[in-house]
């Protein structure tokens, strides 16, 4: 186990020896989005923003309009939350190269609450024009989505999360924006092809290792929610038949939306989605919460089940 | 004085063209608004004229001066500019607004050359431009960068955000303008959200504050002359203007701040700024 945060810290870091245009701003956040070793390493190129998010928006839009590679960090809600207009106008419509962190992301944040519970980021940042999305599943995966976002010319948000969640990647697994990659295959032909995004890929892959004799699974880690690997997510869409989407996020608008926009137009087949239905979070622990909304490994197990009598 | 007499004539002529320019950008365009523009074109002149170093043949010229116009509104203003300044023909001008034309009705960077960001809605451009200036003097970067704000969008609460981020970082580099016009689309800003008093505010957020005339080439200059010369912090300028300059009927008039003139007032608009040339001087002498 270990926190996706920590893996943007670790790249970050490392950033800073490589690439000397890198430059960190945060909101009165350092420790808890995990800016303070590159901080305390290179405070010439650390910017104290204090806790105002719009400001940070405009900011790191200058600072890239200069010629910099920003980083910004919030909490998801407060940074894309707060701030949407200022990365909409000065940073989307201006194609400038901000890399906005949102840590926190998800119900899984527990015991603050619904307002610190961000669930609408990734529809916030994947209706943007020139903005990429990325949603890394593990610390291994965030420390290359954090590198790579780097090493992209254009803006890029990158979703994080509170709690320390299980890694399943490796330093050799391959990591391509845009590039879906496929997690775990059964044996016999996929009945349902499991789309997950984010740490809840562990859950996924509970299920459709908990299904295995019964329901033939292909389970495909979607960390770039935008631009969305269009032929993989068709292919294996069309092969299986059947499709779960899982997130930690709003169905609506977020990523099973846009999977399924993707899927009514060219291959539709029925869709169950795992995420949260047009509810805020509460108080309680990751775990409790996790169950209470349904995204659960029992929960998408039951989505294939589901899924697969609906195919007829 | 800092610059000759023939030099400020030259800019008040400039700011004349600009104003004639606008009137006829916006006819065209049917919509938009006039009485900042108008109210600018002083200013602007005297920047693409005599301030700015830039180069219109060279929109990217690395050591150029950085002019961030915050509120993107007024870019008919800062379009005419451009044109008389060489960065494009003045017909293009007329295609403002238009599908397909460079002259977004708020201005684009990726659009257009020189436009060094995109902006419109208001309270972002200061944040921006100090974003800017706090990586060129990372880097020693001598230009300087300037921003243009309104008064109206002093009600926003990301311009304090970001006066408070470029006093507390010293960023001497910059240096902001407002536009005090005292008018936005409500009404008279003292009614719709009160600002005064500016000057403190911006002082006790830690800025050098000068008050200019905004129709005085003179004036304007020397107040971004001494603005250069702060060296502990960055500077405002509240730069005190007429709303919709140089034509009676526009002048001081709320209700011209969103809307355009029909083509029977633009000619009468046309033939009173082609007779006032050399007006504007004279009203300070």
């Amino acid at each position: 186990m270990a926190h996706t945060r920590d893996g943007f810290g670790r790249a970050l870091l490392e950033l800073g020896a490589s690439n000397p245009q890198v430059v960190a701003l945060c909101a009165d956040l350092a420790e808890s989005t995990r800016m303070l070793a590159f901080k305390e390493k290179y405070p010439e190129r650390y910017i104290e923003m204090g806790v105002a998010e719009q400001n940070m928006a405009t900011v790191a839009s200058g600072l890239a309009n200069y010629g910099k590679i920003p980083f910004m960090a919030s909490y998801a809600t407060f940074s894309p939350g707060r701030n949407n207009e200022q990365i909409r106008t000065t940073i989307s419509l201006n194609n400038l190269g901000v890399k906005i962190v949102g840590s926190h992301a998800g119900l899984s944040v527990g015991p603050d609450g619904a307002t610190h519970q961000a669930l609408e980021d990734i529809a916030l940042m994947r209706v943007q024009p020139n903005m990429t999305v990325l949603s890394p599943c593990d610390e291994q995966e965030a420390y290359k989505a954090t590198l790579a976002a780097a090493a992209h010319p254009g803006p890029v948000y990158i979703r994080l999360a509170r709690e320390k969640t299980p890694v399943m990647t490796a330093a050799e697994t391959p990591f391509e924006i845009g590039k879906a990659n496929i997690v775990w295959e059964a044996d016999h032909a996929p009945e349902v092809a499991v789309f997950a995004t984010g740490p809840l890929l562990y859950n996924a892959l509970c299920a459709a290792k908990e299904l295995e004799h019964a329901v033939p699974t292909v389970v495909i880690n979607i960390h770039t929610i935008k631009p969305l690997d269009k032929e993989a997510i068709v292919s294996a869409a069309r092969a299986a038949g059947a499709v779960v989407t899982v997130e930690e996020h709003q169905v609506a608008g977020g990523f099973g939306g846009a999977i399924a926009e993707v899927l009514a137009a060219e291959c539709p087949v029925p869709v169950e989605f795992v995420g949260v239905r047009d509810q805020f979070g509460q108080s309680g622990t990751p775990d409790e919460l996790i169950q209470h909304y349904g995204l659960d490994t029992a929960s998408i197990a039951e989505a294939i089940k589901k899924v697969r009598q609906r195919k007829g | 004085m800092l610059v000759t007499d023939s030099k400020i004539k030259e800019i008040e002529l400039k700011a004349e063209a600009i104003r004639e320019t606008v009137v006829e950008m916006l006819v065209a365009a049917g919509s938009g608004h006039t009485a900042g523009p108008l109210g600018m074109a002083d200013i602007f002149a005297a920047f693409y004229f005599y301030i700015l170093k830039h180069d219109p043949a060279n929109p990217a010229m690395e050591d150029r001066d950085r002019l961030m116009l915050s509120n993107g509104h007024i870019v008919p203003v800062r379009y005419a500019a451009m044109a008389h300044a060489g960065y494009f023909p003045v017909a293009e001008c007329l295609t403002l607004r238009k599908f397909g034309s460079r002259l977004q009705g708020h201005p684009e960077r990726l659009r257009m050359p020189g436009m060094e960001t995109t902006s419109g809605p208001l309270g972002s451009g200061l944040g921006q431009a100090s974003g800017y200036a706090y990586g060129a003097r990372m880097d020693n970067k001598k230009f300087r960068v300037y921003c243009f704000m309104s008064d109206g969008e002093q009600d926003a609460g990301n311009t304090w955000e970001a006066a408070m981020f470029a006093g507390a970082n010293k960023l001497s580099n910059l240096t902001a303008l407002i536009d005090r016009n005292n008018i936005q689309i409500n009404g008279m800003t003292e009614d719709v959200m009160p600002l005064e008093n500016l000057r403190a505010k911006y002082e006790a957020f830690g800025w050098h504050v000068l008050e200019t005339d905004g129709h005085n080439i003179n004036a304007i200059i020397s107040a971004v002359e001494q603005a250069k010369a702060i060296y502990e912090k960055p500077t405002l300028i509240l730069a005190h203007t007429i709303p919709g300059k140089g034509i009676k009927e526009i002048e001081f008039d709320y209700h011209w701040h969103g809307k355009t003139p029909n083509k029977e007032e633009a000619a009468k608009f046309l033939a009173e700024l082609r007779t006032m040339k050399g007006k504007i001087q004279s009203e300070h002498e």
